[in-house]
């Protein structure tokens, strides 16, 4: 309906009179970013998908094996854990964010809540820390033997809680960890959108007898569904390629119980010069990434349809 | 609709004489209206907060006291020398030079390089224009991450192994950049570059003299984006560089990490030492980035 309506505009706005004779002018413009595209996003790409078919080692010569580095990975024990394991973590860490931002974004908008332009900051501070500082802090607070956390449940009488050793437990930190860094980037785009929602509706609704809760159902999530898919397919592609955190607070342990994709592309690739294997691994990531944003796009247009 | 619009009518006319006769009244009742939504506010802001302070207190601690129990909040004896050693050690400095290169560089030419496309996707339509506007879509389904080793391949071949040159360069293709000049750019009205043109000024004087200082908000939110972005880079400056003195902070930081025995003293003040410039950066242009419609532009 609405892209609709941009379309019809588009052409109004811009009948097709002399405009394209200007060629040089745009072509000089667009250069940089033309030469960036082919060097570092088509080269790349082609090579990477030639190197997945080879054994390729980073030097030297190789050969074409055909699929072979495809059927490795799909008997690979430690890929097939790697794929779970970020799943798992994708499943754990995007409904959290969803619902701490849109929890966040709702109580700021409120008119009733004071010192919401100091609280923000808050809020906003662990999106800029780097997720290597994120990892280091949230390590010092969940330290087994000497982390805040532990002592605070020791001294209400608990016993002390192997954040490190158990690797359940050690993931679920890391999806705290980066739930509460994230919070500020999806809550940025649930205020936005929440304070473009007509106040007329919830007057309305006020009048009907809908109570807070009614009018956040019935007008606030229909009214930001929109800006609710894109946090959801953000934070997806974010958790899928997620590393860093994990580098710094627990080093994807124990052991390797926590290592993701794209650490398992890092050691193979370059830890054990696998480049063949490592860019089969990348295409396999890739296939998964190009899967959940055209699920959530279909899922998207059903709900906007109805 | 048309229930909502005269229901919105009837609301608009009653509600002020209302608030205006029992402004008192109201006063004390927005009070208690006040009281669980702020409690709530306060109370999420306490947790977002208090592991950044736990964290800054504990830096202030003097190594001993880092793990000396009862745990205390504040450091009975603050100091300052696990800065200071952090500084001193592992050439932190040094990390820190290097980030700030990487930093201001990337971010003028990723500045740059996507105010001059915006403005070509907005304001030209060739057909080639829109087939690179795809194209500029499409690099956001293929992030860096999962290239990691082909691209590696490349800078290596163009000889950027080992530098800083090789983490900046194929950082500056940014799809955010593009989309928030160029919604920037559709917003500007064509009039004003077709009178440009009758009066005979010439495309890229145009673009250079009438658009460029045009857009000096989207600049400074772009800017303070890259800044982060970069500052922040891990996994790629991990892969480009092999020299420690060529590191950057992050690297330099996850280095205490992986060391054997961590010297907490020294990983605190470091990690509070690189949170420094991003927190300023913030605080100063607070405004500009949490106006940025970054609805816009979507990829990190």
């Amino acid at each position: 309906m609405t892209k609709r309506a941009s379309d019809a505009s588009d052409v109004s706005v811009s009948p097709p009179r002399r405009r394209s004779k200007y060629t040089l002018a745009p072509l000089v413009l667009i250069t940089g970013n033309v030469v960036l595209f082919a060097l570092f996003f088509v080269w790349p790409a082609v090579i990477g998908l030639v190197y997945s078919f080879t054994n390729y080692t980073g030097v030297g010569s190789f050969q074409f094996v055909g699929l072979d580095n495809y059927q490795k990975l799909l008997g690979d024990s430690t890929f097939y854990s790697a794929t779970t394991r970020t799943l798992l973590y994708t499943v754990l860490f995007v409904p959290l964010n969803f619902v701490l931002s849109l929890l966040i974004a709702n109580v700021l908008v409120s008119k009733h809540a004071k010192g919401a332009s100091v609280a923000r900051i808050f809020f906003f501070i662990p999106w800029l820390l780097s997720p290597i500082i994120v990892g280091v802090l949230w390590r010092w607070l969940f330290g087994e033997n000497f982390g805040l956390v532990n002592y605070l449940i020791e001294k209400v009488g608990g016993s002390a809680v192997p954040w490190q050793s158990n690797a359940d437990l050690s993931l679920i930190v890391v999806v705290v960890a980066a739930a509460w860094a994230w919070t500020g980037f999806s809550m940025l785009l649930f205020i936005a959108a929440i304070k473009n929602v007509p106040t007329s509706y919830y007057e309305a609704a006020a009048l009907d007898g809908a109570g807070p809760w009614r009018q956040f159902i019935s007008i606030t999530l229909p009214s930001i569904a929109p800006t609710s898919f894109i946090v959801i397919l953000l934070n997806t592609i974010h958790a899928m390629k997620e590393y860093a955190v994990f580098a710094s607070l627990n080093n994807g342990g124990p052991g390797t119980s926590n290592n993701l994709l794209v650490q398992y592309i890092y050691q193979t690739g370059f830890k054990t010069g696998q480049i063949g294997y490592a860019s089969a691994a990348s295409f396999v990531l890739m296939l998964i990434l190009m899967a959940v944003a055209i699920i959530q796009m279909m899922v998207n247009r059903r709900v906007e349809n109805r | 609709m048309t229930t909502t619009d005269t229901v919105r009518k009837v609301d608009t006319d009653s509600v002020p004489a209302v608030s205006r006769k029992r402004s008192r009244g109201a006063a004390s009742g927005g009070l208690r209206r006040a009281i669980a939504p702020t409690t709530l506010l306060w109370v999420l802001a306490g947790l977002y907060g208090l592991p950044v302070l736990w964290f800054v207190l504990s830096s202030l601690k003097p190594a001993g006291d880092l793990f000396s129990l009862p745990l205390t909040l504040f450091p009975d004896d603050p100091t300052v020398s696990g800065y200071k050693e952090a500084w001193a050690s592992a050439n932190f400095s040094g990390y820190f030079i290097n980030t700030i290169i990487v930093c201001v560089i990337a971010t003028i030419l990723t500045v740059g390089v996507s105010c001059c496309t915006g403005y070509a996707l907005a304001k030209y339509d060739n057909k080639w224009l829109k087939a690179f506007f795809l194209c500029i879509l499409a690099t956001t389904m293929l992030p860096a991450e999962v290239m990691l080793a082909p691209l590696f391949l490349v800078v290596r071949d163009l000889g950027l192994y080992n530098s800083l040159s090789g983490i900046i360069l194929p950082a500056l293709l940014t799809a955010t950049g593009c989309f928030m000049f160029r919604q920037f750019f559709l917003t500007v009205p064509d009039e004003l570059i077709e009178a440009a043109r009758i009066d005979g000024a010439r495309e890229l004087s145009i673009f250079m003299r009438i658009m460029v200082p045009l857009s000096r908000p989207i600049m400074l939110t772009l800017a303070i984006l890259s800044f982060q972005w970069r500052w922040n880079d891990y996994i790629w400056p991990l892969l480009m560089l092999n020299d420690p003195e060529k590191f950057t902070v992050q690297i330099g930081i996850q280095s205490l990490v992986g060391a054997q025995n961590i010297n907490w003293s020294v990983l605190l003040g470091g990690s509070v030492i690189s949170m420094v410039p991003l927190i300023v950066v913030f605080l100063v242009f607070q405004k500009y980035v949490m106006n940025a419609d970054i609805n816009a532009g979507l990829k990190d």
